[in-house]
């Protein structure tokens, strides 16, 4: 069982039929005690920061979200959830949960010909070997809509790169937390597979 | 970097999967949820429903159809036809679209776009044009002119200048449809696509007149299109949704090749 953490940002039912999809039983929630005690959990999300931060303040979500962390529970962030799980989203100049050091930026491109947002299929290559995105071939692509790009702290939780104009960050993680910038439920099989491999993922990575 | 998009465009009235030529002759021509799932299966990048009801009890029947296909196709869902309100869009939302498509209704009220933008994110809003030729006049210099109502009514609006002042109230992504090429399979109106392409910052989806593959390479690279959207030459069998992406692939177009 999955828990899908409810802060009104979007379409949480897209990720809730996926998992369904993989076999994965899932309950979308904004409640802390369902978060702190979940066996595993996913945090979605499409929308801005700032609205997301203080829906998570108003129901104590955020706080369970963290306590989830440093409890151990496998967590899945996805787009919004990754960007908000870092220290600070210049997106309505917002202080965000900290899960993991560093920020998010919205993409300064050079090129006009370039669109923000990036939105469409891009390729994700994977510099460091992790359970959750194994698997992944090169030439895979998977669905991204974003305007912001994470940019970690710490080069170490950098999981996986794409390239849009320079390369940037689109998975990263540490311990028991991995997250994507990309849609894996909008990413056909190649993101059911991610979905399959987080559900049964133990929270470990090895060293 | 990005990839082109194919996207397969299904017109469903009254549950069915519908084709027109010319905006008119509407014929059914299979289930739509089907035909969905084996799009997707074969590499698909999106899939946009049009609903050409406008029938309330229409309404509710295209609500199932995206729920339906929404529990089977992991893909982004467009979905347009008739959208009139935030709450229109919300609904379809629930349903299981990703973006949602403004037309006839945003032309008449063009706060709609910035309403919607406003409640789902402006990356979900699509504002799909219907447009035809016109000789080139003071009223509209770009020669195009936008047509609402399922290509019934032209609105003495000039093409280029709607297209500006959609991304300008928040679209996030325009379809523009040739109604002069809508069905003929002739081939894309390029100029056109290329024209409204260069203008905006935002993604351009070409629809109306591809027959045959080449029809995509021309306005994916000439046209300067962002993706192709196609119906009839997916629907009759006479080319499938790979083996038009592995011959874009195949004349050089970056595509997603493996799914």
């Amino acid at each position: 069982m999955v828990v899908i953490v409810d802060y009104d940002a979007g379409n949480l039912k897209s990720v809730e039929r996926a998992c369904r999809e993989v076999g994965l039983s899932a309950e979308i929630s904004s409640h802390p005690n369902r978060i702190r005690t979940a066996e595993r959990v996913i945090f979605p999300g499409v929308g801005a920061a700032g609205s997301a931060m203080r829906s998570l303040a108003a129901s104590g979500a955020g706080r369970a979200l963290v306590a989830a962390f440093e409890t151990g529970t496998p967590i899945l962030g996805i787009c919004l959830g990754l960007q908000i799980s870092l220290e600070y989203s210049e997106e309505n100049d917002t202080d965000t949960l900290g899960l993991l050091p560093g920020e998010v930026r919205r993409f300064r491109l050079d090129d006009p010909n370039l669109k923000v947002p990036h939105m469409g299929w891009n390729a994700v290559r994977v510099i460091r070997p992790h359970p959750v995105l194994d698997g992944i071939q090169p030439g895979d692509e998977f669905y991204f809509v974003h305007a912001y790009r994470p940019i970690p702290g710490k080069r170490t939780d950098v999981i996986a790169e794409s390239v849009y104009e320079g390369p940037f960050c689109s998975a990263l993680g540490r311990g028991n937390y991995v997250a994507t910038q990309f849609h894996p439920e909008k990413s056909g099989r190649v993101g059911l597979r991610l979905l399959e491999r987080f559900a049964e993922w133990d929270g470990r990575v090895d060293a | 970097m990005l990839s082109k998009r194919l996207i397969a465009c299904l017109d469903v009235r009254d549950g069915h999967l519908a084709k027109s030529v010319k905006f008119v002759d509407t014929k059914n021509i299979g289930d739509p949820v089907a035909k969905a799932r084996e799009y997707y299966l074969d590499g698909l990048d999106e899939l946009v429903f049009y609903d050409i009801n406008a029938s309330s009890e229409g309404r509710r029947i295209i609500l199932d159809v995206v729920e339906a296909v929404a529990e089977q196709v992991f893909i982004p869902l467009s979905v347009g036809g008739g959208v009139a309100s935030v709450a229109d869009a919300t609904d379809l939302r629930l349903a299981g679209a990703e973006k949602i498509n403004v037309n006839s209704a945003a032309v008449r009220r063009p706060a709609l776009i910035g309403e919607c933008a406003e409640a789902i994110g402006d990356q979900n809003v699509v504002l799909s044009m219907d447009i035809r030729r016109v000789e080139p006049s003071a009223d509209m210099p770009s020669g195009y002119e936008i047509v609402i109502n399922g290509g019934r009514k032209p609105m003495g609006i000039d093409a280029l200048s709607w297209a500006k002042e959609g991304e300008r109230l928040g679209a996030g992504e325009l379809v523009v449809n040739s109604i002069d090429a809508d069905g003929t399979r002739e081939g894309y109106e390029l100029n056109l696509t290329r024209m409204l392409s260069e203008a905006v910052r935002i993604p351009v989806i070409a629809s109306g007149g591809a027959g045959e593959p080449d029809h995509l390479y021309d306005v994916l690279a000439d046209g300067k299109a962002d993706a192709a959207l196609v119906a009839s030459m997916v629907h009759y069998g006479d080319y499938t949704v790979s083996g038009l992406k592995r011959h874009l692939h195949g004349r050089g177009v970056k595509m997603r090749m493996s799914w």
